[in-house]
Order: C-alpha cells, then sequence, then structure tokens
C-alpha cells in the first residue's frame, strides 16, 4: 500500500459523487417530464413512440398497473432476445458463423440482461455474434437499466404525493430515462473510448502475422458502444471473456477511471433526484453518504488484502508484494481495489481483474458487497429503491426503541409497508443460501466448480449472490454453461429482480394514497449523522446477520489458510 | 397485464432498433471517420503493411533477444479470440506449482527476487505490459543474445517505460511489443 494508491482510491470515489450533484438535478427534471436541452430533437420521437404504443398519458398509473407495465416490458424483452441469440445464425451480421445458442443458455442469457445482471455462462468471443451483441445485449443494456430506473422515479412519486394513486407511467419514463438519460450519456462516452484506444468494429476479426511469425487471431466488435452503456446502466456484461479487464474494453488508467466513474453515478444521482422530487435534498444527501462510505471501506479491504504477502508468490521466493495472478500490470492493486469495490457495490460485475483469483479476503468484500442487497449505490434505480427499504427498516428500528409510530420523508411506516420491506429484502438469503445449499451437495453442480476446499464454496456462494443481486460478476473458475447452473442461475435472477421490486412497487402504493405530514418536534431526522449511523448498522446487521456463517465457510477460512501457508513459506 | 403488451413488444422493437442497430451503428461511423486507427483495434503494421499485432494486445515472444510478456491463460496462450484469466484461487495448488516452476526458470536471469507479474498469468491472458522492474531484469539477456553491452538495451528499454496516468492513475509499465519494435529499430544489425 502507498500514498499513491490511497489517493487514486479516494480521488476516483470522489470524482464519481461529485459529478452525482449536477446528474441528479438534471435526472430529477427528466422523471418529472421538465424541460431539457434536448428537447428539440428528442421531444418528436417521445411523442412517435407514445402514438406507436397507443398511450393514453394524462391518467398516470395506480402501483399495480406501473408494477404490471414493468413486468409486460421485462416479458417482452425476454422473448425478443430470447429468440434473436437462440436463431442468432439465422440473422444477419454473423461474420463469425456463429450457431445459435443451447436453449439453456440462451433462457439464461436473455433473463440475465433482462433483470440487468449480465451473467455471462458463455465465452462471448466464441458464442455471441455482432448482430446478437449490438440488438440482442446492447438495446438491454439500455432497457434494464431504464425500467430499474423508472421504478426508483415510481417511488420517488410516491413519498412526494399527498394522498394520490398516481405513480406516473411507466412508458414515459422508461422512454424518457432512455432517451433523455442514458442515450446522450452512452454517445459521449463511446466516442470518448475510441478516442481513448478502445475498437468498434463490425468486423469478427483481424489475422495478425506476429514479429515471431506466429498468426493471431484478434477478435473484434463494436466494442465502445457496448462498454459505455455497460457500466452507465450498471450490467456489466463484457463484449470480450475477460470483460473490463480485456486491453480493448479498458485499454488505459483513463478508460479505467472514466468506467468506474459511470458504473457509480448513476447510482448516487438516483438518491439526489430521489431527494429533489421528494423536497427532502438533506435526506437524499445521506443516503448518498451512507453508499459511498460503503465503497471506500470496501476499495481500503480490498487493496489492504491484495498488498498482503501472496501464498504462491511467498513459497516461490518471487515478489509477493502484490497478488498478481488475475490482475493487468496497468492497473495493479489500487485500480483494482476500487474497482471492485464499485462494481460489485454498483451491481455492474464488470470486472478488471479475475475476482476468482483475489486474496480470500478480498473476494469475500467483494461477496459481502453484493449479498448487501445491492444498494452501495446499487444498481441505476435499483439501488436507490433497495435503500429506501433498508431506511424503512431502519426508521421501524429507531420507532421501536422509543415506542413511536416511524415515519420516512413525512409518510407514517406502518405494519403493512414493513411487511413488503421485509419481503423484499428476505428474498437475498432465500435464493443465495438456499440454492447455495442446495448446489454444495448435488454433483451435477458441484462438477462445475474450479477450484478445491473453501475456495470452491466461494464459487457456489458468489455464483448465487452475484445473479441474485443482479450483479453479474463470477469467480469464472465456475464452469457455469450447464442446464444446472443456467436454470437455476436464471431463477435466482428473476428472484432477485421481480421479488424485490414488485414488493418495492407496492410499498410505493401504499405510500403515495397516505398524507404528507409536516416534521414535529418529535419527528426523528433522517438526515443527520444519527442516522446515517442507523442506516449503515441495519444495513450491516441484515449483511452480517444473514451471510456471515456461510462466509465463515468460504473466505473467512481461506484467509486463514493463506496466513499459515505464508507463515509457512519463511 | 394484456393491454399491456402491446406498449411492451411496440416498445421493445422501436429501442432494439434505436439502441441496438442506429446507436452501435453511428458510433461505428463516428469511429471510422474520427479514430479510425483506435476502431480498428490499434492495429500495428509491418513495413510492408502487415498487421503484426495490436499495440494493446500481448502477444508471444520466447527468442531470448525480446522482451518476454508475462504468461497467458487464454486459449493455449496469447488467443486474441479467446481471452481469459485462469481463475485459479490464491490457495490452488496448481498455482502453486505453476509460480514455483516458473520462478524457478526465471531467477538465474538477473538480480534480486522475480517480479511478481513475470510469473502471474494476467486477467484477460492479453495484458499488454510488463512492470518496469521486470523489464529491466531482462536487459542482461537480451543485451547478451544481440550481442550488445546491457547499457545500450537498457537505455531503449528505459525509454519504453510509460508512468501513471497523470502521475497519480494506474501503475508504471512496458509495453512489450512496442519495446520490442524499438529494439528492433535501435538495433537493426541484431535482425536476422
Amino acid at each position: 500500500m502507498n500514498g499513491q494508491g490511497w489517493a487514486e482510491i479516494v480521488l476516483t470515489l470522489a470524482v464519481s459523487v461529485v459529478l452525482a450533484w449536477p446528474l441528479g438535478i438534471y435526472m430529477a427534471r427528466v422523471w418529472q417530464g421538465g424541460r431539457t436541452w434536448l428537447d428539440p430533437v428528442l421531444r418528436p420521437v417521445e411523442r412517435l413512440i407514445y402514438g406507436a404504443c397507443g398511450l393514453r398519458l394524462e391518467k398516470g398509473q395506480s402501483w399495480l398497473a406501473y408494477a404490471m407495465s414493468f413486468l409486460a416490458f421485462s416479458i417482452a424483452g425476454f422473448v425478443v432476445l430470447y429468440l434473436i441469440l437462440r436463431f442468432q445464425n439465422l440473422l444477419p451480421l454473423n461474420p463469425q458463423g456463429f450457431a445459435g445458442l443451447t436453449p439453456d443458455l440462451s433462457f439464461n442469457t436473455a433473463i440475465s440482461f433482462v433483470t440487468n445482471t449480465n451473467w455471462q455462462s458463455y465465452v462471448p468471443e466464441t458464442t455471441v455474434s455482432t448482430f446478437s451483441q449490438m440488438a440482442g445485449l446492447t438495446s438491454h443494456n439500455f432497457l434494464s437499466a431504464a425500467a430499474g430506473i423508472a421504478v426508483a422515479a415510481s417511488l420517488a412519486r410516491a413519498f412526494a404525493a399527498n394522498r394520490s394513486e398516481n405513480l406516473g407511467d411507466f412508458w414515459v419514463d422508461l422512454t424518457r430515462i432512455s432517451l433523455y438519460i442514458l442515450l446522450p450519456f452512452s454517445l459521449v462516452i463511446a466516442v470518448a473510448y475510441m478516442a481513448l484506444g478502445e475498437p468498434q468494429s463490425l468486423l469478427a476479426s483481424v489475422t495478425a502475422h506476429t514479429v515471431e511469425g506466429a498468426k493471431q487471431t484478434i477478435a473484434l466488435f463494436p466494442t465502445a458502444s457496448q462498454e459505455a452503456i455497460k457500466q452507465l446502466g450498471t450490467n456489466g456484461g463484457g463484449v470480450f471473456n475477460a470483460n473490463s479487464a480485456h486491453p480493448f474494453e479498458n485499454p488505459n488508467a483513463a478508460t479505467n477511471l472514466i468506467e468506474i466513474v459511470s458504473m457509480n453515478v448513476l447510482g448516487y444521482a438516483c438518491a439526489v433526484a430521489f431527494g429533489r422530487v421528494v423536497m427532502a435534498k438533506r435526506d437524499g444527501r445521506a443516503l448518498v453518504m451512507v453508499m459511498a462510505l460503503f465503497v471506500l471501506a470496501a476499495a481500503g479491504a480490498v487493496y489492504a488484502a491484495e498488498t498482503r504477502p501472496a501464498p504462491a508468490l511467498a513459497a516461490a521466493h518471487a515478489d509477493a508484494g502484490v497478488n498478481m495472478e488475475g490482475k493487468e500490470v496497468r492497473f495493479g492493486a489500487p485500480s483494482t481495489a476500487i474497482w471492485t469495490a464499485a462494481t460489485t457495490g454498483a451491481s455492474d460485475g464488470g470486472v478488471n481483474a479475475m475476482h476468482d483469483s483475489l486474496m480470500p479476503l478480498a473476494g469475500g468484500v467483494a461477496m459481502f458487497m453484493i449479498q448487501l442487497g445491492e444498494i452501495v449505490p446499487g444498481g441505476v434505480g435499483s439501488g436507490l429503491y433497495g435503500m429506501v427499504v433498508l431506511a424503512l427498516i431502519a426508521v421501524f428500528v429507531a420507532g421501536l426503541m422509543v415506542g413511536r409510530t416511524p415515519e420516512y420523508l413525512g409518510k407514517k411506516v406502518e405494519a403493512r409497508e414493513i411487511k413488503y420491506a421485509m419481503l423484499a429484502v428476505l428474498i437475498l438469503p432465500l435464493a443465495i443460501l438456499g440454492f447455495s445449499g442446495v448446489a454444495a451437495v448435488l454433483p451435477v453442480a458441484l462438477k462445475g466448480l474450479a477450484n478445491p476446499g473453501p475456495h470452491g464454496l466461494s464459487e457456489i456462494l458468489y455464483a448465487y449472490s452475484s445473479a441474485t443481486g443482479n450483479n453479474g460478476s463470477a469467480f469464472a473458475g465456475l464452469s457455469a454453461n450447464t442446464p444446472w447452473w443456467n436454470s437455476t442461475l436464471g431463477i435466482a435472477m428473476l428472484l432477485g429482480r421481480f421479488a424485490y421490486a414488485i414488493p418495492v412497487l407496492a410499498i410505493a402504493g401504499s405510500m403515495a394514497v397516505k398524507p404528507k405530514l409536516g416534521a414535529t418536534a418529535g419527528t426523528f431526522p433522517t438526515d443527520g449523522p444519527l442516522f446515517i449511523g442507523l442506516l449503515i448498522g441495519v444495513i450491516l446487521i441484515m449483511g452480517g446477520l444473514q451471510f456471515f456463517p456461510a462466509l465463515a465457510l468460504g473466505p473467512i477460512v481461506e484467509h486463514f489458510q493463506a496466513l499459515h501457508a505464508v507463515a509457512a513459506s519463511h | 397485464m394484456l393491454a399491456q403488451l402491446r406498449p411492451a413488444f411496440v416498445a421493445t422493437l422501436f429501442f432494439t432498433l434505436l439502441l441496438g442497430v442506429a446507436y452501435p451503428l453511428a458510433v461505428t461511423g463516428i469511429g471510422a471517420l474520427a479514430f479510425p486507427f483506435q476502431a480498428g483495434g490499434s492495429l500495428i503494421r509491418d513495413a510492408k503493411g502487415q498487421v503484426i499485432g495490436s499495440a494493446l494486445l500481448a502477444q508471444g515472444f520466447s527468442q531470448p533477444r525480446y522482451l518476454h510478456p508475462r504468461p497467458s491463460a487464454a486459449g493455449s496462450g496469447y488467443d486474441a479470440a479467446n481471452s481469459s484469466g485462469s481463475n485459479l484461487g490464491p490457495l490452488n495448488p496448481d498455482l502453486a506449482k505453476r509460480v514455483a516452476k516458473d520462478t524457478d526458470a526465471l531467477r538465474g536471469e538477473g538480480p534480486g527476487p522475480v517480479p511478481a507479474d513475470a510469473v502471474t498469468t494476467s486477467a484477460s491472458g492479453l495484458d499488454p505490459d510488463i512492470s518496469p522492474a521486470n523489464a529491466l531484469r531482462q536487459v542482461n539477456r537480451i543485451a547478451a543474445a544481440r550481442r550488445l553491452p546491457a547499457s545500450a538495451v537498457e537505455h531503449v528499454v528505459s525509454a519504453s517505460v510509460e508512468g501513471p496516468w497523470l502521475g497519480l492513475f494506474g501503475q508504471p509499465r512496458v509495453n512489450v511489443l512496442k519495446a520490442n519494435i524499438a529494439l528492433d529499430a535501435a538495433f537493426p544489425a541484431a535482425h536476422p
């Protein structure tokens, strides 16, 4: 560890948080249908879509209608994407001549991209055609992100409402978020990525004759365009198997910084926008602070773990100062640490180092960040609504302590909302621990493991955490392209997305019809350090109590094995 | 729910065309006009115009007169159509065996401990860079193979070191392909 490394980590985080303010202000305006400087170009496109969809916009939607639209859209996306992948051999722009994906892989991949997970059971450069990358995967990078932000926007309206059923219109939110936020920013970022070195090509590959006379086939894709929305929409699905560790996806420290910032900034910006829509800017800021503190702590922990003596290097008496297995030289430990914290905190799931080869505690921290529920700052939209669920539980706990009906942002929090909140939160241990428990004893599942001992358990636990949290990163040694893994991980992704978002929308519906109360002397303030501390505590207890026993058998026991191995090699 | 299916499918198809076809094609067009080198994969060509590799990707070097890249787990090694790390856990016995073997082979090559990046596979298997320590430790071998004084080779290698971006982001590094091209350019007599 050194000063430069810490400075890089802190500065990267600071840039993400500071940029979130102007973006959050802009996002609030987009949520509320306000004017933007893109109106002259985009208003006509908006009207075209609403006309084609046959929408009557003046009514708005109740929470149930909003939820049904969200589900219907996800189903349509799943069907279209499944068909594109399954039959890519019959579609244009398949210069690689790839066959259609198998049914279980098409199922897994379609769910994965529709739920904003972007788990990849396959090696993209040997599996997915250029057309599938673009029309199939790039478009759902946008749409799953926009759908998540839409749910967050409706939750914000619910807290702002005073005895109203109207949560806004899902189709309008989806359209405006795609057109006014994700598309223009992605376009700018994609051009920057190309300027900094990322390829953007419709060719399948180029053949090089190397200096020493070998042949090297260099796979190419429309990389920059997908990389931009991949991070901005917290998707994380790579154009290449090595994801953002591949020099084409992330050629240098400059692209690395832009990618880290763009995978977190909209998550923070959602909290800022939420605060503005609800007219509680300081409460929005408190949520941002909780999110950023977790990322900082996790990045520091990963940095510390990765600069401890690596067992294999120590045993060989090589320089063991940094665990370089599965890392790129241009990034080293600090860039890897802040990326790992940002991508696991954000449900992004893109990686710039192989998490399977991280030191035990670093891999454990990555897993723990996912298990917190993808709320720090979480996926775009989904992070904010997950954080609000935890905030409701936090004020409920505070209310129990003083014996008063808790309130959050001027809304009474009652039994019904807490039940929905618990329903949402408990889906995580159910899916993660349930599936992991079964997989740990099933030979058909265990065949996929690449590493023996506690690390094998970590591979299982990480896979179901990643799928349920809609993260998508992996301990990638796991050979997941089998019917067992494809189907169970697909189900975990569905549960993590919809069994969480639907109760959130129910909370929104229930909050919206309540009267908006003014703060009194007895109201527990939810914008100050006391609440921040309480919320951090609740998040840690929810994550810690539920997952600590499982983590103790995986990364934690492996950490002590590593200490022992290093000590023995002296 | 049924009433929602029309907007659901219309929106999906519309956005597939806009975001999945028009957007990537627009970016491709901008790339072809404004950044043809980068958009094409940062390809390096020899004097005859033949592609010899990408400046961003590792390729295999095993002759003693060249800098050697990091070991690769991509395909059968440096496979730029099959990127991959080893995905071996930190305590995996296979990792310990591989590192021990590679370290032993490099121990006599230069002074000091063998640098970590010389005996570990990168995340992509295509890491184009090595650490400056790793590069400088190979100078004696290269100089002997090219029958040059070590200081001459060291001069070229040192000139190939790139520092962190803005002095802060990322790590110092040597691009192996570019440095080897620089070596061949500086010492053409050594070329067969």
